[in-house]
C-alpha cells in the first residue's frame, strides 16, 4: 500500500497531452458511440455489472487504497444502499428517485460510520476482522426482519424503474446509461475530493498515522469520514447494482464472495488508484466470460458449470497472487507502462 | 434458577465450551503461521477443506485409513512446502496486509482446486467415534465432542512442549520474537517457515477430519476460518493459550446467547455474535486476551 499517489501526478503530467483528454474521449464514447452499437447483451451483461462493480471499487479504494483502511464489508454496505433506496422508493409518496440514491448513500454512511467505530482503536488485521462483522450482520439483519423487503416472502423484491431528472431509463441502454452517469457523477465528485485537503488528510493518515497526527491531522475524524465516503459511494453502487443491473432487490448476492470479489478489483486494478477501480472491474467482469468460452472450446461438454465455477475460482486467486508478486501497483502500472512504450519510469 | 434449568444451563455451557474448543482447533493453525511470520492466513480453512476432502475421498477409494491420513498429511506437507516457496518467497518484506491478501487469493485457489480433484458433492466422515450422549451427573455430553476436546488437549500440549523444549521450537520463538535478530544470528527462516507451513498444514489435516465427522465434508468447512477470526481476534493473533481461552469464551458466550437471547432476536444470530463479543472485548482491551504486541501504534 506504500505507492504514493502524489508522485503519480507528476509522472501523469509528463505526458505531452493533458491528462483529461483520455478520460474525456473514453466518456465521449461510452454516452455518444456506445449507446447506438452495443446490443442488449452488451449492456446487460457486460457494461452494467461493469459499472456497478468500478463504482463499489471506486469506493472501496477510497477507503483501502487511500486511506489505508482495509474492508471486507464492502458488499454490506452495498446491499445497505439498495435496501434504503428501495424503501425510500416505496415509503416515501413522490420522492424524485435522484434523492433516494442520495438518501441511500446517506444510509450507507451512517452504517459505515458504526461498523468504522472499531477503527479508531484497531489497526490492521484486527480492523479488517472487525469489518466481516459488518458484513455478517447487514446480511442477518435484511434477511431476518422482513420490513425491509415490505414482508415478501420469497425475499426477492422488483425494483421500481429508474426516473432521474423525468426521464425514464427503461431498456438495457436506458439502465446502462442511467449506471453510466451516476458512476460519472460520482467519480467526478471522488476526484475532486482527492484534490482537496480531506484527500490529502487520508493518504497522510494511510503512510504514517503517527506523523499526520503530529503536522495537525485530525486522525480520527479522518478514519470516520474515510469509512463514511466510502460507504457513501459503495451504497449508491449498491443501487446500481440491484436496481439497473439484476433489477431485484435481496439480500443474497450481497455476500461475503461479493465482498472479496471487490476488493480483488481493486488489488487487480490498482490501490489507490480512480483508473484502477475500472480497469480492475472490466477485468472481473470480462474474465468470467473468456474463460467459460475459451474452457467450453478446449474441452467441450466436460467444462461444464460446475468445472466453469471452480477453474474460475483457481484462475482468479492465481491472478491475485500474481499480481501482488510481479505488478503489486496493479492493472494501472501495467497500462501505464504499456502506454509509455515500455520505457522504465 | 430451579435444579431443571440449572442442569440445562450447564448442559448448554459445556457443549458451548466443546463446540469452542472446536474452533479453537482451527484456530491454532493460524496462530502457528502469524507468530513466527505475520502472515494472517485466510487459506487456513481451505486447507482444512482441502485435507478433509483428500482424506475421506481416498477412504471411499477404499485406501486403509491410515495410509489415507498418511497421504493425506503428506499431501498437506507438500502444499505447505510450495505454498512457501511460490507465494511467500516472492512477497517476503512485503506489508502485511500485502501477505494477508495474498492468503487470501491462496484460498480460492485451494479451495477451487480441491473442489476441481474431488467434486462438489456431500462426503460422510466416520472416524469410528460414536456420537452418543454421555451422561455425568444428569447433564447429557457428546461423545464426539469429549474425543476431539481430548484431541485438541493432547495436540496443545505437544505444540507447547515442542515450541519449549526443542531446538527447532526454540528456533521458532526466536524468530517470532525478533525475525531480524534470527535472522542475523543465522537461523535460516525459510527453512522454518516450511516447517511452521508443515505444522499448519497437520493442524489442518485433524481439524478437517473432526469438523469433518461432524459435519460432513463439503464446502462449508472452508467456511469455518470465519468461525475462527473472532476466536483470533479475542484472543490475540500470536497466542496458542489465547486462541484456546478465545475458543472456550467464543464457543460458551455463543450458544448460552442462541439458547437464551436467541428467541428475543428472531434467532439466528450465531453468524455474527462472536464478532460482537469479539469487538466488545477488544474495545477494552485491543491486544486482546493473551496478545503480545499493541495494536494501536503501528
Amino acid at each position: 500500500m506504500s505507492s504514493s499517489v502524489l508522485s503519480s501526478v507528476p509522472a501523469a503530467a509528463r505526458l505531452s497531452l493533458p491528462v483529461w483528454v483520455g478520460p474525456l474521449i473514453t466518456l465521449g464514447i461510452a454516452f455518444g458511440v456506445i449507446p447506438f452499437v452495443g446490443t442488449s447483451y452488451l449492456f446487460d451483461a457486460i457494461l452494467t455489472p461493469f459499472l456497478a462493480l468500478s463504482l463499489a471499487a471506486l469506493g472501496l479504494n477510497l477507503l483501502t487504497g487511500y486511506a489505508g483502511q482495509l474492508s471486507l464489508g464492502t458488499a454490506a454496505f452495498m446491499a445497505v444502499g439498495a435496501f434504503a433506496a428501495y424503501n425510500f422508493n416505496l415509503r416515501v409518496e413522490g420522492l424524485p428517485f435522484v434523492i433516494s440514491i442520495g438518501l441511500a448513500g446517506l444510509s450507507a454512511a451512517v452504517v459505515g460510520i458504526f461498523f468504522g467505530l472499531p477503527s479508531l482503536r484497531l489497526k490492521g488485521f484486527y480492523l479488517a476482522v472487525s469489518t466481516l462483522a459488518a458484513q455478517f450482520f447487514v446480511q442477518w439483519a435484511l434477511t431476518k426482519f422482513d420490513w425491509f423487503s415490505n414482508h415478501n416472502p420469497s425475499g426477492v423484491i422488483d425494483a421500481p424503474p429508474l426516473v432521474l431528472f423525468g426521464i425514464t431509463f427503461g431498456g438495457a441502454v436506458g439502465r446502462y446509461l442511467f449506471a453510466l452517469t451516476v458512476v460519472t457523477a460520482v467519480t467526478l465528485l471522488t476526484l475532486r475530493l482527492l484534490n482537496t485537503q480531506t484527500g490529502h488528510n487520508f493518504i497522510a493518515v494511510r503512510d504514517h498515522e503517527l506523523a499526520a497526527r503530529v503536522i495537525g491531522v485530525p486522525v480520527l475524524r479522518t478514519k470516520l469520514l474515510a469509512f463514511a465516503i466510502s460507504s457513501f459511494i459503495v451504497g449508491v453502487a449498491g443501487v446500481l447494482w440491484a436496481f439497473a443491473y439484476l433489477r431485484t432487490v435481496e439480500p443474497h448476492g450481497f455476500n461475503l464472495d461479493r465482498s472479496f470479489q471487490i476488493l480483488f478489483i481493486v488489488i487487480i486494478g490498482g490501490l489507490a488508484s480512480i483508473r484502477g477501480a475500472f480497469f480492475g472491474a472490466a477485468l472481473i467482469v470480462v474474465f468470467p466470460l473468456v474463460l467459460s468460452r475459451v474452457g467450453s472450446f478446449l474441452l467441450g461438454s466436460y467444462f461444464d458449470s460446475g468445472v466453469l465455477d471452480m477453474s474460475q475460482r483457481i484462475v482468479l486467486g492465481v491472478l491475485i497472487i500474481a499480481f501482488l508478486i510481479l505488478e503489486p501497483r496493479g492493472l494501472v502500472a501495467l497500462w501505464d507502462r504499456v502506454v509509455r512504450g515500455g520505457k522504465a519510469r | 434458577m430451579d435444579h431443571t434449568e440449572l442442569l440445562f444451563f450447564t448442559e448448554v455451557l459445556v457443549g458451548g465450551l466443546l463446540s469452542g474448543v472446536m474452533y479453537s482447533l482451527v484456530a491454532i493453525g493460524f496462530v502457528l503461521i502469524y507468530k513466527t511470520s505475520g502472515v494472517l492466513n485466510f487459506a487456513q480453512g481451505s486447507m482444512v477443506l482441502f485435507s478433509a476432502l483428500t482424506f475421506v475421498s481416498l477412504v471411499e477409494r477404499a485406501v486403509p485409513f491410515w495410509v489415507a491420513l498418511l497421504a493425506t498429511f503428506a499431501l498437506m506437507v507438500l502444499l505447505g512446502l510450495s505454498i512457501e516457496r511460490l507465494v511467500l518467497r516472492p512477497l517476503v518484506n512485503k506489508p502485511p496486509i500485502i501477505l494477508f491478501m495474498a492468503t487470501l487469493g491462496l484460498s480460492y485457489m485451494i479451495e477451487g482446486a480441491a473442489q476441481l480433484a474431488w467434486g462438489t458433492q456431500v462426503h460422510a466422515l466416520e472416524l469410528g467415534i460414536e456420537d452418543l450422549p454421555l451422561e455425568i451427573a444428569g447433564v447429557f455430553i457428546s461423545k464426539f465432542d469429549l474425543f476431539a476436546a481430548a484431541i485438541a488437549a493432547a495436540m496443545v500440549t505437544g505444540l507447547t512442549l515442542f515450541f519449549q523444549y526443542t531446538r527447532v521450537g526454540l528456533a521458532f520463538r526466536a524468530v517470532a520474537d525478533d525475525t531480524f535478530a534470527a535472522y542475523a544470528v543465522g537461523l535460516r527462516l525459510p527453512r522454518i517457515w516450511a516447517t511452521v507451513w508443515t505444522a499448519a498444514g497437520f493442524v489442518a489435516t485433524v481439524a478437517g477430519l473432526l469438523w469433518g465427522a461432524r459435519l460432513g465434508v463439503q464446502f462449508s468447512l472452508s467456511l469455518i476460518v470465519l468461525k475462527a477470526l473472532p476466536v483470533l481476534v479475542l484472543g490475540g493473533f500470536d497466542s496458542i493459550l489465547g486462541a484456546i481461552v478465545g475458543g472456550l469464551i467464543i464457543g460458551a458466550a455463543e450458544k448460552l446467547a442462541e439458547v437464551y437471547l436467541g428467541p428475543y432476536v428472531v434467532g439466528g444470530i450465531e453468524s455474527w455474535f462472536a464478532y460482537v463479543i469479539a469487538l466488545g472485548f477488544l474495545l477494552i482491551r485491543p491486544s486482546g486476551l493473551f496478545g503480545q504486541k499493541p495494536v494501536e501504534r503501528a
